[in-house]
């Protein structure tokens, strides 16, 4: 009884989050291998690169989907955070204070979303398709519906472009400073004692309750802190384009859950691994990177990567079949 | 057992009462529970078992009554109140986080920690201790709740609110899902609880465990308790005369209709987790009526009938011929419909108007070429509301407008509006007022003389007595014994129900 007896592949796949979805990665890279110029170290970091903005919101959403919820506001509140940061630079606002706005823009954001599903007991599906549509339209009107412009020589800009004196393969810091958010993300999903009572929240909101969990506030954490790391992600992606657009990062909620799903994570939630929807945004990026070297429209991709979302979820009930049966026997 | 009755009482509740609107779940309730023992809450459904029970964990708030709990009076705002205090409720779900480990389980909401940083150690110390305590140390702590089984969960459970120091455990139903051997591995769970000095409220439909495991008993009837003294083993018979009551004989006596050629036969059936083995066969003009205790697996045999939960084994045949797979559209197309116990979740859609709901399942006699003919549609309510008795507005009223009672009429209503000549009645007269009972006791009536066949699955012993033409109990997911009305007595029904083997 030590390890489960592995019957199913399902099961496998239950016991072993992130084993799963690293295999995919390696089939895919194996089916892309071909590809001139695919398998090349330049490549690597051209994928690192566009890795990290899924990435890391993936992070955030890996809280929420484990608690329990679902936030489909992550897209626009990348917009609002990276317009909010760039246009401290624009003015002349220093570095410290635009990085801090730029997480602040992301955590007020998810305080909003957190207060509205805590305290009113709201499907945080609708709070968050709201919020879509909120976010999207404040950082438009805060970019007066332009791109917000700053000083170009920025060193900030270095967090996702390297300077030109460093070889070409070298991935930039921001793909560093991912690895770094993922690591403290899981370590403390897996060992504080707020982490574990995110789990047990979406895995039995009654239990917690019953066990003398605030609930309430934990939810509000929950989406405060996802807020926050949404904020980093907004930082990634104004620094990338070195300028902060109000109309990026649409559709990057398909994108983010995608990735967490992927990684082990079921929309009922109390399941979930950082290692794994990190490894969920790699499969994404390589899909994306991919399909663009092989030469194929846009259409062929989207396409490609709609399929992907719907096997990801279809993967969940596949889990939570399995799982069924398990506790059924 | 006298020297144990005489010792530090633990619990005593007196004169508790509790209403729910028109609903008085409880007038009255007297229970004293001494520390060290096992003590039974006995009674039919709804007697006010689970009412008394939530009072006492903290769920509900009595309207009057005194209650003390170790020498104070207790007067918990929450569950988690009523644990604090040292009262843990063992529900018949168990309220564990499946995905956590054991460990984890055992220390939720209490986890050994610094600065916020989990102490691993220390947590994994306490999770050992815990079990230990309840002498169940082999259960793995790394596995995920979800991978152990009932037994095992529940275990767990019993194990976190002891490290709780919880000095009263009330257990609702706790061997409904256990195999036999787990349920002695409960009872001697129990048994250290009891040399420890915990008490216990003890919960079940079957008899023969209160008799085997506890000390004393208590029985409820209508929100009463009705009588309570020591257990053994001749106390069986008592214990059912106090349950049971005086001779309850309702009003409605029904005329029997002459039976015809038989449209539903069971041979045998079986499905995923119960029914385990169900043979009966239903004829024209006759009423069936099905007894037996909530779980008993009454309600899965006339889903996986009508095609909503998977036939496992065995077979149905519809009017002789077999039809053993089908979906529930399928069945509706031969005839069948049944009627949900659970009427607001799955029978009615209750924000939707009273013709909607009533002819959902057939548009066809009003539509043409896909269009509704909505002003034909309200006719058809409208006379169906009308034959019914149906009290609303209009037929456009939404159906959560209703009482209980027109609900159930509204649903009832669907189908015969579908023109079923088989009706699958599940729990028909649950939760509704007298009155609107004895109108649909008339109208099935009439539905059998009009040669229609119904099984009517209820817990009310009386009415089963009153309007059927056969009674069947069942027990444990087997149809023990299948007799006429006339040779039941309500005293026999109850015995077969809760001794079945």
């Amino acid at each position: 009884m030590k390890t489960p007896k592995i019957r199913f592949l399902g099961e496998f796949l239950q016991a072993h989050q992130g084993v799963g979805p690293l295999l995919g990665l390696l089939l895919i890279v194996l089916l892309f291998s071909p590809t001139r110029g695919f398998l090349t170290p330049e490549n690597g970091k051209i994928i690192l690169t566009q890795t990290v903005i899924v990435a890391i919101a993936s992070l955030g959403m890996t809280m929420i989907i484990v608690s329990g919820g679902i936030d489909l506001s992550v897209g626009s509140v990348v917009a609002f955070s990276g317009v909010v940061g760039a246009l401290v630079l624009s003015v002349g606002g220093p570095l410290v204070l635009a990085v801090a706005a730029t997480f602040g823009a992301g955590a007020f954001v998810g305080l909003v979303n957190g207060s509205i599903i805590s305290r009113f007991g709201m499907t945080p599906f609708i709070v968050t398709l709201g919020m879509m549509g909120v976010a999207r339209g404040a950082s438009k009107w805060l970019g007066k519906n332009e791109t917000v412009n700053y000083d170009t020589n920025s060193p900030l800009n270095f967090l996702m472009n390297n300077p030109s004196h460093i070889p070409f393969w070298v991935p930039p810091i921001g793909v560093l400073v991912a690895l770094c958010l993922a690591s403290l993300v899981s370590v403390t999903m897996n060992r504080t004692v707020f982490g574990r009572h995110v789990y047990a929240l979406g895995s039995n909101e009654a239990t917690a309750r019953l066990c003398g969990i605030q609930t309430t506030s934990l939810k509000l954490k929950v989406y405060l802190l996802a807020g926050m790391l949404y904020g980093v992600a907004g930082l990634m992606q104004f620094t990338r384009l070195q300028q902060g657009s109000p109309t990026v990062a649409v559709g990057l909620e398909l994108d983010v859950i995608a990735s967490v799903v992927i990684g082990g994570a079921s929309l009922s939630g109390g399941t979930g691994s950082v290692f794994g929807a990190v490894i969920g945004a790699l499969i994404m990026a390589t899909l994306r990177n991919g399909t663009q070297l092989m030469g194929w429209e846009t259409y062929v991709q989207e396409i490609i990567i709609g399929a992907v979302i719907v096997l990801a979820v279809g993967l969940d009930r596949f889990r939570q079949g399995t799982r069924e049966v398990a506790s059924g026997g | 057992m006298n020297e144990q009755t005489a010792s530090r009482v633990q619990l005593s509740v007196s004169g508790l009462s509790k209403r729910f609107g028109a609903t008085q779940a409880l007038a009255g309730v007297d229970l004293e529970v001494a520390s060290g023992e096992v003590h039974a809450v006995l009674g039919e459904n709804g007697a006010g078992k689970s009412t008394l029970m939530k009072v006492l964990s903290g769920a509900y708030r009595p309207d009057a009554g005194r209650i003390d709990f170790a020498g104070r009076p207790y007067r918990p705002d929450s569950p988690l109140q009523a644990r604090d205090i040292g009262v843990a409720m063992i529900y018949q779900e168990l309220t564990l986080a499946p995905h956590l480990s054991v460990e984890e389980n055992l220390v939720l909401g209490a986890e050994p920690a610094r600065f916020g940083w989990i102490d691993r150690r220390r947590r994994r110390e306490r999770a050992r201790r815990a079990l230990a305590t309840v002498n169940h140390s082999e259960l793995p702590l790394d596995v995920a709740v979800h991978r152990l089984s009932i037994a095992q969960q529940q275990v767990v459970e019993i194990a976190r609110a002891c490290s709780q120091d919880a000095r009263l455990f009330i257990m609702d139903e706790p061997t409904s899902s256990l195999s036999r051997i787990d349920v002695a591995n409960l009872f001697t769970l129990v048994r250290q609880l009891r040399e420890r000095g915990v008490s216990v409220i003890y919960i079940s439909h079957f008899l023969e465990e209160c008799i085997e495991i506890c000390d004393r008993y208590t029985v409820l009837r209508d929100g009463r308790s009705v009588g309570s003294g020591n257990i053994w083993p001749g106390s069986m018979d008592h214990i059912v005369r106090l349950m049971v009551g005086g001779d309850a004989k309702d009003a409605f006596q029904r005329g029997h209709s002459s039976l015809g050629k038989t449209v539903l036969e069971l041979k045998d059936l079986s499905g995923l987790r119960k029914p385990r083995s169900v043979s009966f066969s239903l004829r024209e003009g006759e009423i069936l009526g099905v007894a037996g205790l909530v779980g008993a697996g009454r309600s899965e045999t006339v889903r996986v009938c009508f095609g909503l939960d998977r036939l496992l084994s065995g077979a149905i045949y519809v009017l002789g011929s077999d039809r053993s797979f089908a979906t529930p559209s399928e069945r509706l197309n031969s005839g069948i419909g049944l009627l949900s116990e659970n009427r607001k979740d799955e029978g009615l859609m209750l924000n939707r108007s009273v013709e909607e709901n009533l002819t959902l399942s057939r548009l066809s006699p009003f539509s043409r070429g896909g269009f509704v003919d909505k002003h034909r549609q309200m006719e058809v309510a409208n006379v169906l509301m009308g034959k019914l008795g149906i009290r609303a507005r209009s037929s456009k009223q939404k159906v959560d407008e209703l009482s209980g009672g027109n609900q159930q009429k509204v649903a009832l209503g669907r189908l015969l509006h579908h023109d079923c000549k088989v009706l699958l009645l599940d729990e028909p007269t649950r939760g509704i007022d007298i009155a609107s009972r004895t109108e649909i006791y008339r109208l099935m009536g009439e539905l059998a003389a009009s040669g229609k066949a119904i099984l009517f699955i209820s817990s009310y012993l009386p009415e089963l007595l009153a309007v059927c033409d056969t009674i069947a109990v069942m027990s444990r997911g087997v149809i023990s014994a299948v007799r006429r009305a006339q040779d039941w007595t309500e005293h026999d029904i109850l015995v077969a129900a809760v001794g079945g083997k």
